[in-house]
């Protein structure tokens, strides 16, 4: 079962089935595409602003009950759901404007509260429109200026068909595990936008080691083809991408099951993000840099002139 | 061969001694403990005879506690347990009138400690319970008040300077201004020219109307910008009175971008009163005023009022015209609390004035004793109505004229003002002591989390903390033997190291922030496992043991400093716009990184020189 723990010379031909993965790829990112535009996402409150509560009672919460005492009080759009455990409640309500800001929260306690049960409020979130509003742009705005960044600095320390490689990785990532949330309608709210951001980081993160490996490739086998020598950094670099993935992945399945409901959406985003980013900066990033056509000649050090005399020492006089 | 000189090993040596030095108050917990501090806007101290009172009264009760600590300004009484916090904090806050008594968890540690300068993390709301809340600042309001409060004083310099003028108003319409209007051009000119001199804040156009000359009046855009910041600080000082009058126990008050107060009350549970008491927007205004009952009736049904004054409403019902100017605003009190009238016996609100208020309201009563002067009540309510099918939110002003009373005798710094129920004079003087908002605001984001949840979310998070740390533990040992077991000594101190500065930095730690520091120990690993991949590497190629460490620390370098380089990027680029949450999450992600190059390429390396370094090896245990 451990027999991966102990092996580190692999030899896998990679990059013969990159027509395979390219289509798998982009199957999944159409998809993603498209369920995002058509079916969107489920925006949390944090970004719609709106109202939420979360409540604990002594029993088993009776949710047929609470919806009804909520609709006839005027809020009809409340949704009522069970969060984590039998006894507590989450509901949600959209934005309410015949009441103020400061009393809605107390308004819905209120309206639990009259039917002579025991009810602790556990959580209160309140967003306002506007607040949701800023915060979208924000988001979009961070993840833009983040792409940004992360371009200029690869293309500085690598080439610039490396940086497009990783920032085509990056948005296949970040479009897949987004789209997924699209997909399958799980609330997307703050933390799960840190996620997919932290998603960036560690997927590219995973780019650099293999294009890094790949440079110095480049330098040592003179007399391989672009290809050989992509496959065999993909190989070097295989043990390493499998064990970093894997305690990270289980760092965040322990998240998933013991770090509460909160972090739910997180810890899901992180693990679909990792296990796309791991398998992307295999297929993806070296796939779409040999597209580009990276070559030798473009990662050697520019020969600088007056190279082949020693260099010069100067000795600043005291 | 890979041996590291003395220095270096004293140097990692220390960095590791000092981190573990300030990571460590976060091991002591903390003291349920009872705050107490002086009024406010009263020069008072805690001095010893508060200390020796509250000591008195918790041995009069039987109730032991830790200790007394005790600064200029707070007392603190620590128990080993919350029964006694509780019953302590009820008890102290009846024998205690006017002192803000209010219950805090106190970090429990050791004074040596502290004398170093260390301190336990902050922990944010989410993990100890308590009320967050984003209020946004009316800035349209505070323009309106602004543009009033100089139509007022140009009434008064006019007059003075001798300029007669036909009439002042707020000009109508969005951009708003303040319009004077004269009857000849020669007088507008004289007002030109005074105006331009004392008021270099105000854009002056001249306008031409059919019958008058007028000039528009519009603050300039540097103005604006400084009422803009001037409202907000003045409305963070009034929200700092006001918490201070709950009795809260380490609030924090913070501006957020231009228009925006961030407000959070660690352990308050009762949020409707702190929103009651945040969000109220009150002042009072003193006003002589105008002619007789008659002249009011009448004014009430032509619904028309003289021109140099205004029609009120009474609590009743009643009209009541008062005079344009005012005599002394809301925030020119200094200090106010509830009383007793010892005359009628019925409820009284004492007021005291600040030096220039108390000038204007001696000037006002020296030359009209006899006369009646009211007081009004000005509050700013949120109101909703629909316009053309569009729900529109508009502020209301509510005045009303809470009490007229005859001017007995001339007075200045100190009165009362009666005509109250007891809980308004109650509620009345805590408003004015807490000072006026320069401008409304609306709470435009609220969180509130009950102790309960921030209970379950600390003990959540660490469980996950120790599990993760765990499992990483046993897949290195399981795939790098014993040089996993030096990766894991590096990542413990990684996790001291990253608390440290966390301790340090007085960064708030929040539940996605433990998200942040467990996705960094799933990531910490990979400096070491891109190092020992190497290592391995270098002697499949059949390079000596020796050659194969030093060669796999030095060319691991570049790709871990490349990579993480760029994930530093997006954990920076998450720092700079998240708010809250994101912005926890992104601090300990950054200094997660950080410190996990520092002990992953230095620390394991004088790990394994100082094991390995030197010798004749025939293996590595890689």
């Amino acid at each position: 079962m451990f027999n991966f723990l102990h092996r580190f010379d692999y030899n896998y031909d990679f990059l013969s089935k990159r027509k395979i993965a390219v289509a798998i790829s982009a199957f999944l990112f159409v998809v993603s595409l498209l369920a995002i535009g058509f079916r969107g996402l489920n925006f949390g409150i944090d970004f719609t602003g709106g109202t939420l509560v979360e409540v604990g009672y002594t029993q088993a919460a009776e949710l047929e009950n609470i919806r009804t005492r909520l609709s006839s009080n005027g809020f009809s759009d409340a949704t009522v759901q069970n969060f984590g455990s039998s006894t507590e409640v989450l509901i949600r309500l959209g934005i309410h404007e015949e009441y103020n800001n400061e009393q809605l929260s107390n308004r819905v306690l209120e309206i639990l509260k009259d039917g002579g049960v025991e009810v602790q409020m556990r959580r209160v979130e309140f967003v306002g429109p506007q607040v949701g509003k800023e915060l979208v742009e924000d988001g979009g705005l961070a993840v833009i200026y983040t792409l940004i960044g992360i371009l200029i600095y690869v293309a500085f320390r690598f080439e610039y068909r490396f940086a497009v490689g990783a920032i085509i990785a990056l948005v296949h990532d970040t479009v897949i595990t987004v789209g997924l949330f699209a997909v399958t309608h799980m609330q997307f709210d703050l933390t799960v936008l840190a996620a997919v951001l932290a998603v960036i980081g560690y997927s590219l993160n995973d780019t650099i080691v293999v294009f890094d490996r790949v440079r110095d490739n480049f330098l040592k086998m003179r007399k391989q083809s672009v290809e050989e020598i992509v496959n065999r950094s993909i190989n070097q670099m295989l043990g390493r991408s499998v064990m970093t993935s894997l305690t990270t992945l289980l760092v965040l399945i322990v998240l998933f099951l013991l770090g509460g409901e909160l972090i739910h959406g997180f810890a899901t985003a992180l693990i679909v993000g990792i296990v796309v980013g791991t398998y992307s900066s295999i297929y993806i990033a070296s796939v779409a840099a040999l597209a580009l056509g990276i070559n030798r000649n473009d990662l050697l050090p520019p020969v600088k002139e007056g190279a082949d005399q020693p260099p010069q020492r100067e000795i600043d006089q005291p | 061969m890979n041996q590291y000189p003395l220095w270096k090993y004293l140097l990692i040596g220390s960095v590791i001694f000092i981190c573990s030095l300030y990571a460590l108050p976060n091991l002591f917990g903390e003291d349920p403990a009872v705050q107490i501090s002086p009024p406010y806007a009263r020069d008072v101290k805690i001095d010893d005879s508060v200390r020796e009172m509250v000591a008195a009264k918790l041995t009069e009760l039987n109730l032991e506690f830790k200790e007394i600590e005790m600064t200029p300004e707070r007392l603190l009484v620590r128990f080993s347990n919350t029964d006694q916090q509780l019953l302590a904090y009820t008890e102290l806050l009846k024998a205690l009138p006017g002192y803000i008594v209010a219950q805090n968890l106190a970090p429990a540690t050791p004074s040596w400690l502290i004398a170093l300068g260390a301190k336990p993390m902050y922990l944010g709301l989410d993990l100890r319970g308590g009320v967050h809340f984003l209020m946004a600042v009316d800035m349209k309001s505070a323009l309106v008040q602004d543009e009033e409060r100089y139509i007022n004083d140009f009434r008064n310099v006019l007059r003075e300077q001798k300029i007669r003028y036909r009439g002042i108003n707020r000009l109508p319409g969005e951009s708003g201004g303040i319009r004077l209007s004269f009857s000849d051009a020669e007088l507008r000119e004289q007002a030109r020219k005074f105006i331009a001199k004392d008021y270099s804040e105000l854009m002056i156009t001249e306008f031409d109307g059919t019958d008058d000359y007028q000039l528009h009046l519009q603050f300039t855009e540097k103005a604006l910008e400084e009422n803009r910041q001037q409202a907000v600080e003045q409305n963070i000082t009034t929200l700092r009175n006001r918490v201070n009058e709950l009795g809260v126990a380490e609030p924090i008050i913070q501006r957020q971008g231009t228009d925006r107060i961030v407000v959070q009350l660690p352990g308050v549970q009762d949020t409707a009163r702190a929103k009651e008491i945040l969000g109220a927007t009150a002042t009072l205004e003193f006003r002589l005023t105008e002619g007789d009952m008659q002249a009011w009736q009448e004014a009430q049904s032509s619904g028309r009022a003289p021109v140099n004054a205004r029609l009120y409403q009474r609590r009743d019902g009643a009209p009541v015209l008062l005079k344009r100017s005012v005599i002394v605003t809301g925030d020119q009190i200094n200090d106010a609390a509830s009383t007793i009238d010892q005359r009628s016996g019925s409820p009284a609100t004492v007021v005291r004035l600040d030096s220039k208020g108390a000038n204007r309201m001696l000037e006002t009563t020296r030359d009209n004793v006899g006369k009646p002067m009211a007081v009004v009540f000005i509050e700013y309510k949120t109101e909703t109505s629909v316009v053309n099918g569009q729900e529109v939110k508009s502020r209301k002003k509510v005045e009303e004229v809470i009490n007229v009373a005859t001017i007995q005798e001339a007075f200045g710094r100190n009165f009362q003002i009666t005509g109250l129920t007891s809980a308004e004079a109650h509620n009345l003087a805590l408003l004015l002591r807490a000072g006026a908002l320069k401008a409304p605001m609306e709470i435009i984001e609220e969180r509130t989390i009950g102790p309960s949840l921030g209970q379950e979310n600390i003990n959540q998070g660490l469980i996950s903390v120790m599990i993760a740390f765990l499992v990483v533990m046993f897949f290195m040992f399981l795939r790098y033997h014993i040089f996993g077991l030096i990766a894991n000594v590096a990542l413990m101190l990684n996790v001291v190291v990253l608390v440290a500065l966390l301790s340090l930095l007085q960064a708030t730690l929040t539940l996605p922030g433990i998200a942040g520091i467990v996705l960094t120990l799933g990531m910490a690993v990979d400096a070491n496992v891109l190092i020992f991949e190497r290592t391995r590497e270098e002697i499949a190629n059949g390079n000596s043991p020796q050659n194969s460490i030093t060669s796999g620390f030095d060319r691991a370098f570049t790709t871990i400093f490349d990579s993480n380089l760029t994930t530093l990027i997006a954990a920076l680029m998450l720092f700079s716009f998240g708010t809250g949450p994101i912005k926890g999450f992104a601090i300990t992600l950054s200094l997660g990184i950080i410190s996990s190059m520092f002990t992953a390429i230095l620390v394991s390396r004088g790990i394994i020189n100082y094991f390995y370094g030197n010798r004749r090896l025939q293996r590595l245990p890689v």
